[in-house]
């Protein structure tokens, strides 16, 4: 069933919504040019995966005698990072960061002019 | 086909939200699972102690003590709770925001008509179905540490009354277990007596990060004293990154991981290798908030260790691993759960169908809601229904069944 669930600039401008439709949860995040939509259920505990902040992914570079500097940004990758307890998933794959076997739920997601619709 | 059903926004969870809206899924797992029908007694979970410490510093006893505390609060904007040695500014639990629930709560508790600490453990309790609490404080697990022995006994005898006298009577479903000075046993004693009876008091806890040795001769008109009044006795563990052991570890993932099991496990290896359980065959000793797979190793090793040098604890009747399981008692949480054939050892290892009592430790980064318990593949329905309630009702000296709402 495909259902209406809100405008992409709204959700450019918000970096990602959630919304529920009766029972069901969904999350829909501005990735690129594009909108995806990922369950709001976490596949460690359950939790509202998508009601958690958005975060860039976090890296940790070596030189060439494979010394470490510390932390930094990647600025492409952004995880949405779940609220119960920190599991991180990136948006585009909805794999977890640090065990890629689990994984979100993916929400197939059509945007026809600004207007955004979910099949559920 | 396009439908138009009523969509509802969810907002982004923050530190301002409600509690009830952090845990809305535990609430609707707690709905599906038919919770209602379910004892379940969180023995675990937090109260930050010292947002309200300004309150607390007013029950302190030494008068010398209670006037510095009150004035230092009266005069100090920003500073840390008087007297406190956690280390205010290395709070890195919300792993950088990421976590918010650890950060702060903000929640609104305007129009309630008790204490927030009370408003915030009803609406967790609400939302995982959970009848019974034991509030435990957060800070305070450091005071162990603490440099000088008479505050930790009078903060810990403040917090106690504080709890005791004002804060559990506003809700019969909290409980307690009374903070032992433990580093000055006379004054442990002294603390266990005059709470043994109070409302609400169902057992004593010693927060485990401390360099005190268990076994040592001071602390056994102590145990005496506990095991006559058969309330068990709490090992709470926590982390302490000054450990010299843990000084290399640059990070709180690696420190948190080994810290919170570490201090337990010494503490578990004196208890059970200094006969402890043969001294007082009816004290009951519960190890908190370490999780559970060190528990298999350490009985593995103390068995394999003990049968080689039997002459340096011949207190021993039984191999450690039978004391560990039929003489103690285990919190859940955060209970490893990475590989479940290993879990279901563990569990048949501790004997968890009567050893076991499920904790929460929310609101910290690492909670388990009661689901934890109850999705487990390879644990029968009732061994489930002992695990989240009724081991620790029996424990405890509870009512089996669930308080009247
Ligand atoms: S439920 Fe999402 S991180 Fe645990």
């Amino acid at each position: 069933m495909k259902v209406h669930v809100g405008q992409a600039d709204e959700i450019r401008a918000e970096g990602h919504i959630v919304v529920a439709i009766g029972e069901k949860e969904v999350g829909l995040f501005a990735v690129g040019d594009g909108i995806v939509g990922w369950m709001n259920i976490c596949p460690h505990q359950g939790g509202p995966v998508c009601q958690g902040r958005l975060f860039r992914r976090v890296v940790e570079p070596l030189d060439a005698e494979r010394r470490s500097f510390g932390r930094q940004f990647d600025e492409t990758d952004r995880h949405i990072v779940c609220p119960w307890h920190g599991l991180e998933f990136d948006l585009r794959t909805g794999r977890n960061a640090a065990n890629g076997e689990l994984r979100l739920r993916g929400v197939p997601v059509t945007v026809e002019g600004e207007d955004v619709y979910v099949e559920v | 086909m396009t439908e138009q059903r009523i969509t509802r926004p969810l907002e982004k969870i923050t530190v301002r939200t409600d509690t009830r809206d952090i845990l809305a899924h535990a609430k609707r797992d707690a709905v599906r699972r038919k919770f209602d029908d379910w004892l379940i007694f969180d023995m675990d979970s937090h109260h930050q102690e010292s947002v309200s410490w300004n309150e607390i510093v007013q029950f302190i006893e030494d008068p010398v003590v209670r006037e510095q505390a009150m004035n230092y609060h009266n005069e100090r904007v920003g500073a840390p709770p008087y007297g406190l040695n956690a280390n205010f500014g290395m709070r890195y639990q919300d792993v950088g925001g990421r976590i918010l629930h650890q950060a702060d709560r903000r929640e609104d508790v305007s129009g309630e008509t008790v204490h927030r600490d009370v408003v915030l453990a009803r609406r967790a309790m609400e939302a995982m179905s959970v009848d019974y609490t034991i509030l435990f404080p957060v800070s305070m697990l450091l005071l162990g540490t603490h440099p000088q022995a008479h505050m930790e006994v009078q903060l810990g005898d403040a917090y106690n009354r504080w709890l005791t006298e004002y804060l559990i009577p506003q809700d019969s479903r909290l409980k307690t277990l009374i903070y032992l000075p433990f580093n000055s046993p006379d004054a442990a004693y002294r603390t266990a007596e005059k709470f043994a009876d109070k409302p609400g008091v169902i057992g004593f806890c010693v927060t485990s990060i401390r360099h005190a040795g268990v076994h040592e001769n001071a602390y056994m008109p102590l145990y005496r004293l506990i095991e006559e009044t058969g309330k068990p006795i709490a090992f709470h563990a926590a982390y302490h990154w000054t450990d010299p052991s843990l000084k290399t570890i640059p990070t709180f993932l690696g420190m948190h991981s080994l810290s919170f099991v570490w201090c337990n496990m010494v503490h578990m290896t004196n208890w059970i290798l200094q006969g402890i359980p043969e001294r007082f065959p009816a004290l009951k000793s519960i190890w908190v908030e370490s999780g559970l797979a060190w528990i298999p190793f350490l009985m593995q090793r103390l068995d394999d260790q003990y049968m080689m040098r039997q002459s340096e604890a011949p207190l021993l009747k039984r191999m450690p691993s039978d004391y560990m399981r039929e003489n103690c008692w285990y919190s859940s949480q955060p209970m490893e759960r990475g590989n479940l054939e290993a879990l279901e050892l563990t569990m048949k290892m501790i004997n968890a169908e009567t050893q076991l009592l499920y904790s929460s430790d929310w609101p910290h980064f690492d909670f388990d809601t009661p689901g934890s318990i109850f999705n487990l593949p390879f644990v029968s329905e009732q061994a489930k229904r002992n695990i989240l309630g009724l081991n620790a009702a029996r424990l405890f000296g509870l009512p089996e069944t669930r308080p009247e709402p």
